[in-house]
């Protein structure tokens, strides 16, 4: 990150000095709240940009930043930071976390292909089986974040089982999590992801970190698919090679029906400004511009919905499929829904998920726990 | 590779930060007593007053005082503090089942923990006295101290490690249990037990602590007055219980109380290693994802306010006896 | 305590007392034994077998420590752990001379000087022991960064010390301050009244006696308490997550332990040999100070 920089300051003049920490979310409402912000803050999740804009300490981005927002991305990333009409976030890297990621090699030996329907990858799932192994690789401890992967594995199935208008009911809390709709959806990740005959031990599933998840679990056959985010690939060991054929691959997740098409769900992180000052507005504008995403983007392990960014910037197989699909102008991208609901609510969503893997709550208990948060 | 050079680049303006406050700290307090040496009469009382309590007061005041009665405002405010909800906060706090989880949690944590270490660290602490190579066993078992609850909880996430039954266990107390044909399980997700397991994590630390504490104390028993009870014919266990304990009772009410107060706040433990899930919950963790993660700022308020209250009838006990302390 | 073989002595009778020490002493010891033999195998060995398993064929390496302290990048930092180091120090070493310090003449204040509202102060402070930390980060924390602000008048101004090494040894001066005031308070209460009233008679002020008689007989005292400030301050977490703002250049050993056991997956062939690195100083400080607890932390105190 600091890398391509360099290129920029060499440019402008304006020096950027980035701090990253893992206390992300936990530390800046603090700096905030405190009056300490920082200049641009790259916020991942569009409830906290809320959160943030309701401080009154944050700043609509730039009309430079407008312009490449209009020109270059789907119109549905710019809703995600739209607060009372206003747009608070510049669109920064994106990821897909509608994939499964799988050992070539396994499915080789098991003589099987990327499938394209649900049915296809229930085949394979049940051909791991019969081979004695796991079909389905999961992991979803992630310290005061316990429980989000099983959140996305709710967020891709009712995306796919109700479509993207439910979709978008569902976290605006128009849809409750206990309404038939729903309770539908859950007990369908319950018996494909929620059963010790999918994916082994349930308690050890939500002690078992989410890095650790496929790794080394896909290469060594103990379990045959994971369903995690594009950014995943950074948790392979150094060397790994991506693509068919290759070290590991991921395919996209196929839809459960045909009425919907091929829905997406994506993640993102938003700069977010917090001073006016002329500068950060120009980080901002180049944070979102393809000059910067071209650059980041050959070196590896990145990807962005910017359409701006020519797609062979990607090297890695993987990630051209995923910023491919990021790029599309048109059709059905959502975002993921726990990072839209108010935090109080995404929190409960974590705790709550983690119970039926960790104490066996029911989905219906797991339901009415959630939405008591609304 | 790190270069010698660049580590001294980065590191000097840190170290001559150091020395800054050490010389700017002895500087100031060194002409201040050479200054007040020379004051005579009833001025020099206010003076001392002000010079040796005053700063304390201040950074006390600073840093705990005012910031808990904002905090007890905050706690009848909403999310964002921006408008006053009155005790909405405490009733959602007492109706709520992880939260009444947690509060009993954190009451077994501050029955259990403090009596075990508490005499735990006695009975070392007579046992140990005199006892040959007493400094190296006391340096093994006061040694966890030296090691954050960080590195504390990533050591006992190794002990309590799990693997299924049918691949070699990692850690280490998965494998004792399979050696004594108990089954595997996993130690974190026990329910209720988990709860003593993280607790052995806390009176692993801090039983050293409360040793080393005691055993001061214990030497510091006249000698007369433990010949005089042997020409008596006390030995061994009564000993221990007419002499030692009555001779140290101060001691052990202020290892108690740290204890306490400290076995209230803690939240390193439970944070490294559940995050607060499987039935494990502490008020101060909750309180911190109140805060910090669910941006609930009223809620986490109340929650530390609850545990204020919890510190009271044990402050209350102790002002009660340092009064009787401070009387003489 | 010239007698030899006092037996009577010891209150425990000696072979069931050495037994029993004996065994907790290796019970407490085997978690810590564990890490450092994880620290020295290899990657592949850690996850597959139990640490106990390779003293049957040992095959130790030196590489974890090498990664950790001299090489770049990756999981370990720009710098390696080295500069985490020298900011734990440069936050320990402060905030332990101020608390004690500033504690020490407070507690003699409290206990020697004779003013109106003494009992209530000292039991205030008492009080505010039990103030849990975590309340008042955000508070202060917004104190640091604003200042104090009173009908739009500027009562305090606001310090530049947001993201610096003393925004965070500051904090721990303060919440140190009750804890290590009611300790020495206890020491220096019980130092005998004769001496200090015969100093007194003989016409030293407090300044004198303080500098004289106090800070002479409180060595003791002031060093087991140093070391204990010593300790929890180079081993928070809470306090440098919130006021060293996350940043390389001020956080504490701790903080990057936290982020490479968290958020790395198990790498525990880098978190093994950090959280063994991170406890060599306070180690170091433990055993070259241990001989003053043997005169005594709190023996004054019995009478």
């Amino acid at each position: 990150m600091t890398k391509v920089f360099a290129h920029f300051t060499a440019c402008t003049g304006i020096k950027i000095a980035y701090e990253g920490t893992d206390q992300f979310e936990t530390l800046l409402p603090v700096r905030v709240k405190g009056g300490n912000a920082p200049d641009i803050a790259i916020i991942p999740q569009p409830g906290l940009v809320t959160t943030m804009v309701n401080t009154g300490k944050a700043v609509p981005v730039t009309a430079a930043v407008m312009k490449n927002i209009d020109a270059y991305y789907n119109p549905s990333w710019k809703t995600f930071t739209t607060v009372k009409g206003k747009v608070y976030g510049a669109p920064f890297g994106a990821s897909s976390k509608s994939l499964v990621w799988y050992s070539p090699a396994q499915f080789k030996a098991l003589g099987v292909t990327v499938p394209k329907t649900w049915a296809q990858m229930d085949a394979i799932a049940a051909k791991f089986k019969a081979a004695g192994k796991l079909p389905w690789c999961a992991g979803i401890e992630s310290g005061a974040a316990t429980g989000w992967p099983a959140t996305d594995w709710i967020e891709e199935m009712a995306l796919r089982e109700l479509g993207p208008d439910k979709y978008n009911m569902w976290w605006q809390g128009k849809l409750k999590f206990s309404s038939p709709e729903m309770q539908g959806v859950m007990a369908k990740v319950a018996s494909w992801l929620g059963t010790s005959a999918q994916v082994g031990d349930l308690q050890s599933v939500a002690t078992r970190k989410f890095q650790d998840a496929g790794v080394p679990g896909l290469k060594d056959g103990t379990c045959g698919m994971l369903q995690q985010a594009s950014f995943y690939s950074s948790m392979f060991p150094a060397g790994t090679t991506f693509g068919p054929g290759k070290d590991a691959d991921a395919f996209y997740l196929p839809p459960t029906n045909t009425k919907f098409g091929n829905p997406i769900e994506g993640a993102g992180e938003f700069p977010v400004a917090f001073s006016k000052k002329p500068e950060v507005g120009a980080v901002q504008a180049y944070f979102s511009s393809p000059a910067y995403g071209t650059e980041r983007a050959k070196l590896g392990g990145w990807t962005s919905a910017n359409s701006g960014i020519a797609l062979s910037s990607y090297s890695d197989p993987v990630l051209k499929v995923v910023a491919e699909s990021l790029q599309a102008k048109k059709g059905a991208i959502v975002f993921d829904a726990s990072d839209l609901m108010p935090t109080a609510v995404n929190g409960a969503f974590w705790k709550e998920i983690t119970k039926f893997y960790a104490e066996g709550k029911s989905m219906k208990d797991v339901a009415a726990a959630i939405d008591s948060n609304w | 590779m790190i270069t010698f050079g660049s580590l001294f680049a980065s590191s000097w303006p840190k170290i001559f930060q150091i020395l800054a406050v050490i010389v700017i700290f002895f500087g100031f307090y060194g002409i201040a007593f050479a200054a007040g040496a020379r004051i005579k009469g009833k001025k020099q009382n206010s003076l001392a007053i002000a010079l040796f309590l005053v700063p304390a007061l201040i950074l006390v005041m600073t840093g705990l005082g005012i910031p808990a009665i904002q905090t007890f405002l905050e706690s009848f405010k909403n999310a964002d503090s921006s408008q006053w909800v009155g005790l909405k906060n405490y009733s959602n706090a007492i109706h709520d089942p992880d939260i009444r989880l947690a509060f009993i949690n954190t009451i077994s944590w501050v029955v259990i923990c403090p009596v075990i270490v508490t005499a735990l660290g006695i009975s070392l602490a007579t046992m140990l006295n005199k006892m040959k190579r007493e400094a190296f066993a006391k340096s093994l078992i006061f040694m966890p101290m030296a090691i954050s609850f960080v590195g504390g909880s990533l050591i006992w996430n190794l002990m309590y490690a799990y693997q299924e039954p049918d691949r070699a266990q990692t850690g280490l107390v998965g494998q004792i249990m399979l050696w004594l044909h108990i089954d595997v399980k996993h130690l974190l997700l026990w329910s209720p037990w988990n709860n003593l397991f993280l607790m052995v994590v806390y009176i692993w630390g801090f039983t050293g602590f409360a040793m080393v504490i005691l055993s001061a104390a214990i030497k510091g028993i006249p000698t007369e007055i433990e010949e005089a009870a042997q020409l008596d014919g006390a030995t061994g266990i009564r000993l221990f219980r007419t002499i030692t304990v009555p001779m140290v009772r101060t001691t052990i009410i202020v290892v108690l109380t740290t204890a306490m107060v400290g076995t209230l706040k803690l939240f390193d433990v439970i944070h490294t290693m559940t995050g607060g899930n499987f039935k494990t919950d502490v008020l101060s963790n909750r309180m911190f994802d109140e805060n910090f993660v669910y941006l609930n700022y009223g809620r986490g308020s109340a929650l530390a306010v609850l545990i204020f209250l919890g510190v009271i009838p044990i402050t209350y006990y102790n002002i009660r006896s340092l009064r009787l302390e401070r009387k003489h | 305590m010239s007698s030899k073989g006092h037996a009577a002595n010891r209150p425990f009778t000696s072979p069931i007392a050495s037994m029993v020490v004996t065994v907790i002493a290796v019970l407490w010891t085997v978690p810590t034994f564990g890490l450092v033999v994880t620290s020295f195998r290899k990657k592949e060995d850690i996850l597959s077998t139990g640490w106990w398993t390779s003293f049957k064929n040992p095959t130790f390496t030196f590489d974890n420590f090498r990664a950790i302290l001299f090489e770049s990048g990756g999981t370990v930092g720009e710098q390696g752990m080295i500069p985490f180091a020298i900011n734990s120090l440069a936050i320990t070493i402060p905030a332990v001379l101020l608390s004690v310090g500033l504690g020490l003449m407070a507690a003699y204040a409290l206990a020697w000087i004779p003013f109106r509202f003494s009992d209530h102060v000292f039991y205030g402070l008492f009080a505010l022991q039990g103030v849990p930390l975590q309340l008042s980060l955000l508070p202060l924390l917004t104190f640091f960064a604003t200042g104090v602000q009173l009908f739009g008048h500027t009562i305090f101004p606001q310090l530049h010390i947001v993201g610096t090494l003393a925004s965070v040894w500051l904090p721990h001066t303060m919440f140190g301050l009750p804890l290590v005031i009611y300790l020495l308070h206890n020491f220096v209460a019980a130092l005998p009244r004769e001496v200090m009233e015969a100093a007194r008679v003989d016409g030293a002020n407090h300044f004198e006696v303080f500098r004289r008689i106090v800070l002479p007989l409180s060595i003791p005292a002031i060093a087991s308490i140093a070391i204990f400030q010593f300790l929890w301050i180079w081993n928070d977490l809470l306090v440098a997550l919130v006021f060293a703002g996350g940043t390389d250049d001020v956080a504490p050993l701790t903080l990057h332990l936290a982020n490479l056991g968290g958020s790395l997956g198990s790498h525990w062939e880098n978190v093994a040999p950090a959280a063994l690195f991170s406890i060599i100083i306070p180690l170091i400080v433990f055993f070259s100070l241990q001989r003053y607890f043997v005169r005594g932390l709190l023996a004054g105190s019995v009478k």
